[in-house]
C-alpha cells in the first residue's frame, strides 16, 4: 500500500501514487455509475439462469428459457423458406419462357438463380460468369450447346460429358495428331486454316492447304466455314471467342489432342425449381437466344 | 484542508496521550461530490411575459399533440395522414412534399437552418429558445402550474413540504404525481403517432394490438418526460444542457437579455410608504424577482448560467414597480452596451442590426434559398446507373462489345408512366432489357413504371467493334415521359477491350 496523502487544495485524499510530482485524487465513483453497476450485477444473475450462460466440460447450462441462437436462425430460415414456397411452386409450374416474361417471377428467379449459380457454378464459370480456359464465358452470344432458354435448361440438368446422366450433352472430338489422322505438319496448315476464318492467319499458302484437309475433317461437326453446330457442342470457329485460347499454338494443340469440358449433371444435385431459376439467370446474363 | 492542533493536555486524562482536534478527511460525509438539491418552489406571477408564455405554450403543445391527426388526401392507397415518417415503406410525408430516402439531405438543410436559425435569434434575443420555445422549458412550466393547481402557490407548497405526512397532503402528492404521468404517458403517446396513420394506431395502442417499439417508446418517453420536466427541471437546464455552454459564442454587448438594470436598482434598500427615492435606487429588496424565479437564482446578480431567460421576474419586477408609482422595467430586456451607455450618461441605444445578426441572417437565408431553389426543381424522374464489373465487358460473335448495367428508374410521380430510354452519346449503340418481350438489341428500349416506385432493370448495351477506339466511352442515357417531356439523365462509361 502506497502511503496515505491528502491533496492540500481540494482536501481530497490521493491514491498515494505520484508521476512526476501529479498526484491523482481518489475521488469516490459517482453513485449513478454505482448504481448502474449493482443494476448490471442483479441484471447479470437473471441473465445467467434465464439464458445459456456457463461453459461446462461437455455442454453449457441451457438456460430456464431455452433460448438458442441456433433454433432462431433455423426458425428464420423456415420461416424465409415458407415464404418463398409460393413463388417456388409458380416457378415450378410455369415454363420458362412464362417465367421470363412475368415480372414478379422474373426478379425472384434472377435472384434466386443468381444465388444458386454463385453457390453452385461460380467456382468454374467465374463469380460473374465470364468463364475461365475451358469454361465457357457465359455473357456472350456464343453457345456449345444452344442459347435458347430450353437448351440452357437442358445442359444445366444433364450436364456434359459426364457419368451421372444418361442424357448429358456427349460429343468427341477426334485427337488428330495423337490418333495418327493428321501429321503436325497438316495440324498446323488446319490451324492457318482455322486462323484464316476469322481473319487472324498469318500464312496465307498453309492456310490454302489447310482448306482441304478441313473440309474432309471438320465440316462434318464444325460445319461449312467453321459456322459451328450447337446439336454437338461443336463452337463456331469464325469469329473471335475462344474457349482455349486464339493463338497458332493453342489451336494446333487443340487439333492434336483433342478437347472436351465436363460439366455436372445439376439436376441430380439441385431440385427442379433451382435449376430453372438458374436457367433463367444465366439466359439474362447477355447472350440469350 | 484540515488543520491540526493539539489541544493542551488536560491534567485529568492520562498523560502520554495526545489528543487531537480533527476530522478524518475521507468522512463518508464528506465524500459526496454533489450539491444536494435545494427544491425551488416559484411563485405564480401575472404579466405580459407570463401571458406571451402560457400563448406560446398552447401553440407549442397544440402543434405537438394535433399535428398527427390532421388528414391530407393523396389519393387513394395512399397514406392521408399530413404528416408522417413512413419507416417501412421509407417515405417522408409533410402535407404536399413527399420525400424519398434518396432526399435525406432536405433533411440536413433543414436541421442547418435550424442551427443557423437558432444562432440569429441568440444573438439578437439572447436565450429566446431556452426561456419560451424549448421543449423542456414548455413542459416544466406546465408541471409546475399542475404542481400549483394542486398543491397551492409558493408558501402553500413550502409548507406542505415540510407538513408531516397526513391523508391530504398523500391525497395531493398521489394527485400531482398522477396528473404528471398522464401528460407524460399523452407526450409519449402523441410522438408514436407520428410514424404511422394516428387512428389506427390509436385503436391498436389502446387493444394492445401495436407493435413492441411502440409501447417501449411511450415508455422511454413517459419516464424522460416525467423525471426530466417533474423531477429534474431547472438541473437539465444547468447540469445536463450543452446549449448554455455554447450559447456565449453567439452573444455580445448588443445581444438583447434579461437584465437587471443595477445602474438604476442600487444602492437597494427597503421602502416604506410615504419615503422617497432620492438619493437611493429603485429596488426595494422585495425578492419578488427571486421567489418568481424557476431556476432559483436572483436576477440582481448579472446574468448567470442557470438563468434561461424566461422573464418572469421581469413581470415579478413590474408589479412592484407599478405599485410603489416607479416607472416599470427595473428588470428587462437590455444589452450590456446599453446599460454601460446609460451609466457614462449617453444615450442608450438598442442595436439589433449588426455584423453578427446580418451574418447569421444572410447565411440562414442562402441555405434557404437554396434549398427552395433545389425544392423547385425537383423532377419526378430520376435515374441510376451501376455498370457491371465482373465482367468489365463480354465480346460478342460478331465482334461488338457488350457492357452491362443495372439500372434504377425513380418514379416519384402518383401515376404509372411510360418512358423512353435512349443513349444520345454515342451514337449507334444498341441495348436490350433483360425480361423484356423482344430479345432483339434496338436503339430505345421502353420502361412501364408503376406508381410511386424504384424499379431496377438490367439493360444490355452493344456496340460495335469498329465504333470504338478506345477502352472507355462516354455513354450518356437519357429517360424521357413522352407524356410531358420530363427527363432524366445519366453519364456513364462504355468499357472495351485494350487495343
Amino acid at each position: 500500500m502506497a502511503e496515505r496523502h491528502v491533496d492540500q487544495l481540494s482536501g481530497t485524499e490521493t491514491t498515494g501514487h505520484e508521476w512526476d510530482g501529479i498526484r491523482e485524487l481518489d475521488n469516490p465513483l459517482p453513485r449513478w455509475w454505482l448504481w448502474i453497476f449493482y443494476a448490471c450485477v442483479v441484471w447479470s444473475i437473471g441473465y445467467y439462469i434465464a439464458y445459456p450462460a456457463i461453459p461446462l466440460v461437455s455442454g453449457y447450462t441451457k438456460g430456464v428459457l431455452g433460448y438458442s441462437s441456433r433454433a432462431e436462425v433455423q426458425k428464420e430460415v423456415a420461416k424465409a423458406k415458407e415464404a418463398q414456397s409460393e413463388y417456388l411452386s409458380a416457378i415450378e409450374a410455369a415454363s420458362l419462357e412464362e417465367i421470363r416474361t412475368k415480372p414478379e417471377l422474373l426478379e425472384f428467379a434472377l435472384a434466386g438463380g443468381k444465388s444458386a449459380f454463385n453457390v453452385n457454378c461460380s467456382q468454374c464459370h467465374g463469380s460473374g460468369a465470364q468463364g475461365a480456359f475451358g469454361y465457357p464465358n457465359l455473357n456472350d452470344d456464343e453457345w456449345l450447346w444452344g442459347g435458347s432458354l430450353e437448351a440452357i435448361h437442358t445442359t444445366i440438368m444433364h450436364g456434359a460429358r459426364n457419368t451421372q446422366s444418361d442424357d448429358a450433352r456427349v460429343s468427341m472430338m477426334p485427337a488428330f495428331v495423337k490418333d495418327g489422322i493428321f501429321t503436325r505438319a497438316q495440324a498446323g496448315q488446319v490451324a492457318e486454316y482455322v486462323l484464316s476464318l476469322s481473319g487472324n492467319a498469318t500464312d496465307q499458302a498453309a492456310a490454302a492447304e489447310g482448306k482441304q484437309l478441313f473440309q474432309d475433317n471438320c465440316v462434318a461437326c464444325h460445319g461449312e466455314g467453321g459456322v459451328g453446330m450447337t446439336e454437338l457442342g461443336a463452337p463456331p470457329l469464325n469469329n473471335n471467342i475462344w474457349l482455349y485460347g486464339g493463338d497458332k499454338e493453342t489451336i494446333v494443340e487443340s487439333i492434336s489432342n483433342s478437347r472436351g469440358g465436363v460439366m455436372p449433371a445439376w439436376g441430380k444435385i439441385l431440385d427442379a425449381p433451382t435449376v430453372k431459376q438458374l436457367t433463367i439467370y444465366v439466359h439474362s446474363l447477355g447472350g440469350g437466344q | 484542508m484540515t488543520t491540526e492542533t493539539e489541544i493542551a493536555q488536560d491534567p485529568k486524562t492520562a498523560p502520554d496521550i495526545t489528543r487531537h482536534d480533527v476530522e478524518a478527511v475521507n468522512k463518508s460525509e464528506n465524500r459526496s461530490l454533489y450539491k444536494k438539491r435545494v427544491k425551488i418552489h416559484p411563485k405564480r406571477v401575472w404579466g405580459t411575459f407570463r401571458k406571451l408564455k402560457w400563448w406560446i405554450m398552447a401553440i407549442t403543445l397544440g402543434v405537438y399533440y394535433i399535428t398527427p391527426w390532421i388528414r391530407w388526401d393523396r389519393g387513394l392507397g395512399n397514406p392521408d395522414q399530413a404528416v408522417l415518417i413512413d419507416f417501412p415503406h421509407r417515405r417522408f410525408y409533410f402535407f404536399f412534399i413527399e420525400i424519398w430516402p434518396q432526399e435525406v439531405y432536405y433533411f440536413a438543410g433543414l436541421l442547418i437552418m435550424a442551427a443557423v436559425g437558432l444562432f440569429l435569434v441568440t444573438s439578437v434575443f439572447g436565450r429566446a429558445w431556452c426561456g419560451y420555445a424549448c421543449p423542456q422549458t414548455v413542459w416544466t412550466d406546465l408541471f409546475i402550474w399542475v404542481e400549483r393547481f394542486v398543491e397551492g402557490d409558493r408558501a402553500a407548497r413550502i409548507r406542505l413540504d415540510k407538513a408531516p405526512m397526513s391523508v391530504s397532503k398523500a391525497v395531493k402528492r398521489v394527485v400531482k404525481h398522477a396528473i404528471w404521468l398522464l401528460i407524460s404517458v399523452a407526450t409519449g403517446g402523441a410522438w408514436i403517432f407520428y410514424f404511422a396513420d394516428a387512428p389506427t394506431l390509436a385503436q391498436d395502442f389502446i387493444l394492445l394490438d401495436a407493435q413492441p417499439v411502440a409501447y417501449i417508446t411511450v415508455a422511454v418517453l413517459t419516464f424522460t418526460t416525467y423525471s426530466l420536466g417533474g423531477l429534474m427541471r431547472e438541473q437539465v437546464c444547468t447540469y445536463m444542457c450543452p446549449w448554455p455552454r455554447i450559447q456565449g459564442a453567439m452573444m455580445d454587448e448588443h445581444s438583447l437579455t434579461v437584465t437587471y438594470k443595477h445602474d438604476r436598482g442600487e444602492p437597494r434598500a427597503p421602502y416604506k410608504k410615504g419615503e422617497t427615492f432620492e438619493n437611493r435606487g429603485d429596488c426595494v429588496d422585495c425578492k419578488a424577482c427571486v421567489v418568481a424565479c424557476p431556476a432559483g437564482i436572483d436576477i440582481r446578480d448579472g446574468q448567470q448560467l442557470e438563468c434561461i431567460t424566461c422573464a418572469l421576474c421581469i413581470d415579478a419586477c413590474d408589479d412592484v414597480m407599478s405599485k410603489i408609482g416607479r416607472p416599470r422595467g427595473l428588470i428587462d430586456y437590455d444589452s450590456v452596451a446599453a446599460m454601460n451607455a446609460r451609466i457614462e450618461g449617453k444615450p442608450a441605444k438598442l442595436k439589433p442590426i449588426r455584423f453578427r445578426t446580418v451574418a447569421y441572417f444572410c447565411l440562414w437565408a442562402a441555405i434557404g434559398l437554396f434549398m427552395l431553389f433545389v425544392f423547385v426543381g425537383r423532377t419526378e424522374l430520376d435515374i441510376n446507373v451501376l455498370r457491371d464489373r465482373n465482367p468489365i465487358y463480354t465480346k460478342l460473335a460478331d465482334g461488338s462489345i457488350q457492357n452491362a448495367y443495372t439500372f434504377k428508374i425513380l418514379n416519384k410521380a402518383r401515376i404509372e408512366r411510360s418512358v423512353f430510354l435512349e443513349i444520345t452519346e454515342p451514337q449507334g449503340a444498341r441495348m436490350k432489357v433483360v425480361g423484356a418481350a423482344d430479345t432483339e438489341p434496338a436503339m430505345t428500349a421502353l420502361f412501364d413504371l408503376n406508381p410511386d416506385t424504384l424499379q431496377s432493370f438490367r439493360l444490355l448495351v452493344q456496340m460495335p467493334g469498329d465504333m470504338i477506339d478506345d477502352e472507355a466511352t462516354d455513354i450518356t442515357f437519357q429517360l424521357r415521359d413522352m407524356s410531358n417531356g420530363e427527363t432524366a439523365t445519366y453519364d456513364s462509361v462504355f468499357r472495351a477491350p485494350e487495343r
